[in-house]
């Protein structure tokens, strides 16, 4: 067996040193997916670099108008103090693998692996969130929607590491939903998150696992921005979006459904959601 | 490298130990605690449930050099045999592979809800497989348990 090398910075400064210095290095947190590619041989890094010993890395708070979430935060602690100020992204991450999973998975991690089906990436499109990312040439900040590059691909570069997640708290209702086989331990056959701003008229959308990266569905929000908030949506209206969702997708055939599958079901999600969400308007 | 934890209360040390390897098999192969099982190896069966630092977790999926100078207990560990107890009684072990996850689970649900509700039960266990029971005999132990 080769070796690894195992590094355990202990602050931030040092990890982006270690990181500096051994580009090679794969960053694990929670584990949940690294150590299933080491487990099954897909994957021999050079070395693992464990963040888990990084206090500031676990934490979270406000930053200005955002709360700023520290990229080694576990989904259980988001959903249990984050549910109320982030209710998408902590629907989201309820549907995140067994609750064994959610002690140890980090959002983070979700976007450091850079699924097109990652849970946490539909509901942080829709509430256009930002990633800094930083490295010891300096911190910078990425739009989530400028983030993923392609399957399993981002912006991130050798030497760089996720250190947080920046996002707006909800300033009206999101919703979030998701299709699998089960309601846990699955992983997304398509998802689809909402985020309504009351007071702009403004709207935000994610769709997971349906394109080679998560990806907004730019028209439906238009379309919904431009309606009528004060009353139902006419049925028309709730029917377009679906069509525009789906159309916003790039889908193909895989083990977990067909291209055509999963632009129906996301016409179902987008309706579905909406609907809840445009009910919680008033 | 050499790996120093607390595991049921006791400073185990191993040598020697593979840093990608998983806690599971520094737990199974080098400490000899066969209590937690290895299935999936993905965390998808939840056979490997053991709580490090009190939260339960897949020992698959913590690298064994993540668990240095922490805590952990597995199955063996557990002193209270209520769980254990309720399970003989409702008949919820058969082949008795996945009760070891199973039996951590449960200690955990009970301990943050002591009565939980039928819906509870079933998000607290979604991350647990059984292949043999069916479930039904599982959710009896866990409200005989709850019960006592």
């Amino acid at each position: 067996m080769s070796t690894v090398d195992f590094l355990a910075p202990r602050t931030w400064e040092e990890a982006l040193a270690a990181k500096a210095e051994r580009r090679d290095a794969l960053p694990i947190a929670g584990g949940t997916d690294v150590m299933v590619e080491l487990n099954f041989d897909r994957r021999r890094p050079a070395a693992l670099l464990d963040l888990t010993r990084i206090g500031e890395l676990a934490e979270w708070g406000s930053d200005g108008s955002v709360l700023r979430i520290g990229a080694g935060v576990s989904y259980r602690r988001l959903i249990e103090e984050l549910g109320g100020r982030l209710p998408g992204l902590a629907m989201a991450a309820r549907t995140v693998g067994s609750a064994q999973i959610r002690n140890r998975g980090t959002v983070g991690g979700n976007l450091g692996s850079a699924s097109p089906a990652g849970d946490a990436h539909p509901p942080l499109l829709a509430a256009a969130a930002t990633v800094q990312v930083a490295s010891v040439r300096g911190t910078r900040r990425v739009p989530v929607a400028e983030f993923f590059t392609g399957p399993k691909r981002s912006v991130l570069a050798p030497d760089e590491l996720i250190e947080a997640i920046l996002v707006p708290p909800a300033a009206g209702p999101q919703q979030f939903a998701k299709v699998g086989t089960r309601n846990a331990m699955v992983i997304a056959v398509c998802s689809f998150a909402i985020s309504l701003d009351r007071e702009r008229q403004a709207v935000g959308t994610g769709i997971g696992s349906a394109a080679p990266t998560p990806v907004r569905a730019l028209a439906a929000e238009q379309l919904l921005a431009a309606a009528r908030w004060d009353r139902p949506l006419p049925e028309p209206t709730v029917e377009k979006f679906g069509e525009l969702v789906a159309a916003a997708a790039s889908p193909i055939d895989d083990v977990r459904a067909t291209a055509a599958y999963r632009r129906r079901a996301l016409a179902v999600l987008a309706r579905r959601t909406l609907r809840w969400a445009w009910e919680e308007l008033r | 490298m050499r790996i120093t934890v607390t595991v049921n209360g006791q400073q185990r040390q191993a040598d020697h130990v593979w840093a990608g390897e998983s806690l599971l098999y520094l737990l199974r192969e080098r400490l000899g605690l066969p209590g937690a099982k290895n299935a999936c190896e993905q965390g998808e069966c939840g056979s490997c449930t053991v709580y490090l630092d009190g939260e339960p977790v897949c020992a698959c999926l913590v690298a064994a050099g993540q668990v240095q100078g922490r805590s952990v207990t597995t199955v063996e560990g557990l002193a209270a045999q209520r769980v254990q107890q309720a399970f003989l009684e409702a008949g919820a072990v058969q082949c008795g592979f996945c009760t070891p996850g199973l039996i951590i689970a449960v200690h955990d649900l009970l301990a943050r809800t002591p009565r939980p509700g039928d819906a509870e039960v079933r998000e607290a266990l979604a991350g647990n497989l059984c292949r043999c029971t069916g479930y039904e005999k599982i959710l009896d132990a866990v409200r005989l348990a709850a019960s006592r």
